[in-house]
């Protein structure tokens, strides 16, 4: 009994659905530590172009980027619904990146996940998804957060 | 419990007691009569094995205890110090320390037998005529040594034996008769510590356990609970039930290190009963105590006669604790103070306390601005609320300055390898050299201390490889023979100051434009334009190497820049001083804090940046008709010297806004020598920041040090105004 309840549980990862532009992506909520509304970003001089700049999060001094540019997608535009995701992957720290807005969470089983859509790719965007899942009302392409935040540092 | 809670311990003080091998090893080099030296290297390598042998590591504990013999035959007379010998024990000091390491990383000593170096210390002892075999080499030299100590434990002992005077409870008198009955031995013992010793608890939990090995202990007082909380004074007295003869227990106890004696005695059912039962309420008056001990010495005498026996013959181990204890103590006035009130605290706990008040320093900030904004009203409320908040602004800063303090040692504990370093490169480099430390006890950040030793010890390396000249061709130049290295340490302002040089060859500015013309380091035309400082630069950049052939010593092109960049990272900088024939000084400069400064807050574009106190020399309103150019760069006059100005609204890609194009603020920030001028915007007043770091996300260029929380929860960026030179 026990074991069949673990089994169901590895089976199934829970997503947060963020909106960019006109698409949705899905970002594995083990990276996530928090999610906060849009504040003031101070500029940081002669970073990469896709960082915003850092912010005060609690006390700590946290980088912001801007998923958008990183992935190739028109500039930001901040409403009320922007928010920042702040992600934490092991050692590195912590890192924040904006979206337009939080749609909801989605829990996904391995089934509705589709890995293989690196060949289709047509540009460079498709190399920070890691697979699309199949939800209710469409497609979620499932953001690969090391790629994305791994690339940074180059 | 068990051992391995006490691995932070023997780590520190096998440092501690290698450290002192190495000083005083180096001393007997110049030096092969000194006793002080003699006695004290045979007390560190005693301890040495009494700790590896506690902690159960055997190879160290074989490699020290030879090593031991050697100085007890030296200390014996049987042998001499010679400079063959000198050069065996900083091997076999290499390897202790080689152990060390290994348990320090795995928390085990390792497979390396070391049997050459035992080999070749035994070598040693039997050509110095000791005539025992290698395990039982030093025994004649420790009995030699012994009697005069033993003696003095011996007479010490009848009035050391606090055992006899503590009240034993029924029950306990009745275990202890039926142990008699059942022919076990009933052991009372008093155990004294070392008075220096920082951690007597470990040292009598180390003793309870050796005990308990062998037999039962049924009485201790204080009690077990007291000394394991350190309620105790520097001994203790145990009663113990077991079948092993006396002499096994007392050795077992003083296997442990730093325990300066033990007194004890075998008891027998009458004393059993009459223990603790003298007359005087004698635990306090020591008048008293010895009186009622003169009373029950007659009719324990036969026992004490047989405890001074034992202590004459016992193993000699505990005859060597007290002769070199006693040893230690003759030579202590002339050294360095033993003990200082001292605590010892995880440096993790101090930063924890650091991080705290840089949070209470944020928080005051957000309350001075919150304070700020409120008295615009002039009643008298906010008057009070101002008052209080500049009180607090004085309480804070004071705070910091404190817990800095408390986190700054002397840079000693960094330099202290480095004579040692030179004296091995002597030998490799057939070089004469001399090092001079100064100012060992300038003190710095204990995180930049721990840094810095690997960046000095490179400029120290390059000295004797590179800059030094070999002996004939220093006396063709008609200097002396042996080359001087030194290493001056001081504060300065903010800065601690370090200069590494030596009165060697120099830095031939030439030599290194044909060199880095023939790497195409530079274009050529670019590298002869060059200026003297300019050409010395290029000695810090990454991949410029002006070894001619490659050495083990330096010269595999991570030289220079390594330290520069090693020294940057601890956010301070590195310049040279050089005169072709003279010799070259590496000029070392170091912030005295890393976490919390004293800033500038300046407005650059509309955006916060801050700029430390301890750079900025003044701050100037220049008409911008004064400006001129020179070499298409601009420059200002100011109190007759020539001074670049530095836009930073340029630097910063600072957004445009309206600027008053009459005047500019400038910013006159110095580095050593150099100054430069910053233009800002505005000047938004004094105020102590935080240092927080970006991260490692985002890279940006060198100018930004890092970042800052100000009083409205707003980030500031903090301008490292020596990279702007």
């Amino acid at each position: 009994m026990a074991d069949e309840l673990r089994i169901i549980d590895n089976d199934v990862t829970q997503y947060i659905v963020v909106g960019l532009g006109n698409e949705q992506y899905g970002i594995d909520i083990k990276y996530i530590d928090n999610i906060v509304r849009m504040q003031r970003i101070t500029r940081v001089p002669k970073s990469s172009e896709y960082f915003r700049g850092v912010i005060n999060l609690r006390g700590e001094v946290v980088p912001v980027m801007s998923l958008r540019i990183k992935m190739g997608l028109p500039e930001d535009e901040i409403t009320g619904r922007s928010r920042i995701i702040i992600l934490k992957v092991d050692q590195s720290g912590s890192i924040g990146v904006l979206v337009d807005e939080v749609k909801k969470v989605y829990n996904l089983r391995a089934d509705d996940v589709e890995d293989n859509v690196s060949h289709d790719s047509k540009s460079g965007v498709q190399s920070f998804i890691s697979g699309v899942g199949k939800v209710e009302n469409g497609l979620v392409s499932l953001l690969d957060i090391s790629t994305i935040i791994g690339e940074v540092d180059i | 419990m068990d051992v391995g809670q006490y691995l932070g311990i023997f780590l520190d003080e096998s440092q501690e007691h290698i450290q002192a091998l190495n000083d005083n090893l180096l001393t007997l080099e110049q030096d092969p009569e000194n006793e002080d030296s003699i006695n004290e290297i045979f007390r560190a390598a005693h301890s040495l094995k009494g700790m590896a042998g506690t902690m159960g590591y055997k190879r160290l504990q074989r490699l020290t205890h030879d090593t031991e013999d050697v100085f007890s035959a030296i200390r014996g007379g049987q042998m001499k110090v010679t400079s063959n010998l000198i050069d065996i024990l900083f091997q076999a000091l290499d390897a202790i320390q080689g152990y060390v390491d290994t348990i320090r990383d795995s928390s085990d000593e390792g497979e390396d037998d070391n049997e050459s170096i035992i080999a070749e210390l035994n070598k040693f002892l039997e050509g110095g005529g000791t005539p025992a075999p290698a395990e039982g080499g030093g025994g004649a030299a420790e009995e030699a040594a012994s009697p005069e100590a033993a003696e003095d434990s011996s007479s010490a002992g009848n009035d050391k034996a606090v055992y006899r005077t503590l009240a034993l409870e029924e029950a306990q008198k009745d275990v202890m008769k039926d142990a008699i009955v059942a022919d076990k031995k009933v052991y009372g013992f008093t155990v004294y510590i070392d008075e220096s010793c920082m951690l007597k608890a470990a040292r009598a939990f180390l003793v309870f356990k050796a005990v308990e090995e062998l037999g039962e202990i049924i009485v201790s007082d204080p009690s077990s609970q007291d000394i394991e909380d350190e309620k105790f004074d520097f001994s203790f007295s145990i009663f113990v039930i077991t079948g092993e003869p006396m002499d096994k227990v007392v050795a077992a106890i003083k296997s442990v290190s730093e325990i300066v004696e033990v007194c004890g005695e075998e008891y027998n059912e009458e004393m059993v009963d009459n223990n603790g039962a003298a007359p005087s309420a004698g635990e306090s008056a020591s008048a008293e105590a010895e009186a009622s001990q003169g009373a029950e010495e007659t009719a324990a005498a036969a026992e004490s006669a047989e405890v001074s026996v034992e202590h004459t013959t016992a193993a000699a181990p505990q005859a060597e604790t007290s002769a070199s204890s006693a040893a230690s103590k003759k030579a202590a006035p002339a050294k360095k103070p033993v003990a200082s009130q001292t605590v010892r605290v995880d440096i993790e706990k101090l930063d924890i306390l650091m991080n705290l008040v840089s949070e209470l320093i944020i928080a005051k900030n957000a309350l001075v601005s919150s304070a700020a904004q409120m008295s615009g009203g002039s009643n008298s409320e906010s008057q009070v609320i101002t008052e209080n908040v500049e009180y607090l602004e004085s309480v804070t800063t004071n705070l910091h300055e404190s817990v800095m303090k408390v986190r700054m040692v002397p840079i000693e504990s960094a330099l202290q390898r480095f004579p040692r370093m030179i004296r091995d490169l002597e030998k490799k480099l057939g070089k004469r050299m001399q090092l001079t430390i100064t100012g060992e006890e300038t003190e710095l950040d204990r995180t930049v201390v721990d840094q810095i030793g690997d960046p000095l010890m490179h400029l120290l390396r390059n000295s004797a490889d590179h800059g030094l000249e070999t002996p004939d061709v220093r006396s063709e130049r008609g200097k002396p023979e042996t080359g001087s290295i030194f290493l001056n340490a001081y504060q300065e302002g903010n800065n601690v100051i370090i200069e590494v040089g030596d009165d060697g060859n120099g830095i031939d500015v030439e030599a290194v434009r044909r060199k880095i013309i023939e790497r195409n380091f530079i274009p050529e035309e670019q590298a002869l334009q060059m200026n003297d400082k300019e050409v010395i630069d290029v000695l810090f950049d990454p991949g410029f190497s002006m070894a001619k052939k490659v050495t083990d010593i330096s010269g595999r092109g991570v030289g220079l820049d390594v330290v520069k960049s090693n020294i940057e990272q601890l956010g301070g900088d590195v310049e040279v001083k050089t005169k072709l024939g003279e010799g070259s000084t590496f000029i070392v400069r170091l912030p005295l804090t890393l976490a919390i400064i004293q800033a500038l807050m300046v407005l650059v574009g509309g955006e916060k940046y801050a700029i430390a106190l301890g750079n900025i020399q003044t701050i100037e309103d220049i008409p911008v008709s004064e400006i001129r150019l020179v070499e298409n760069k601009e420059v200002i006059q100011l109190r007759g010297s020539v001074i670049p100005i530095i836009r930073l609204s340029d630097m910063l890609d600072a957004p445009e806004v309206e600027r008053d194009n009459e005047n500019l603020i400038i910013v006159v920030v110095k580095k050593g020598d150099s100054l430069a001028g910053l233009v800002v915007d505005e000047l938004m007043g004094q105020q102590e920041v935080v240092i927080k770091s970006l991260g490692k996300y985002i890279n940006t260029s060198r100018i930004i040090s890092g970042a800052t929380i100000l009083g409205d929860g707003e980030v500031a960026l903090i301008i490292d105004s020596n990279a702007l030179f």
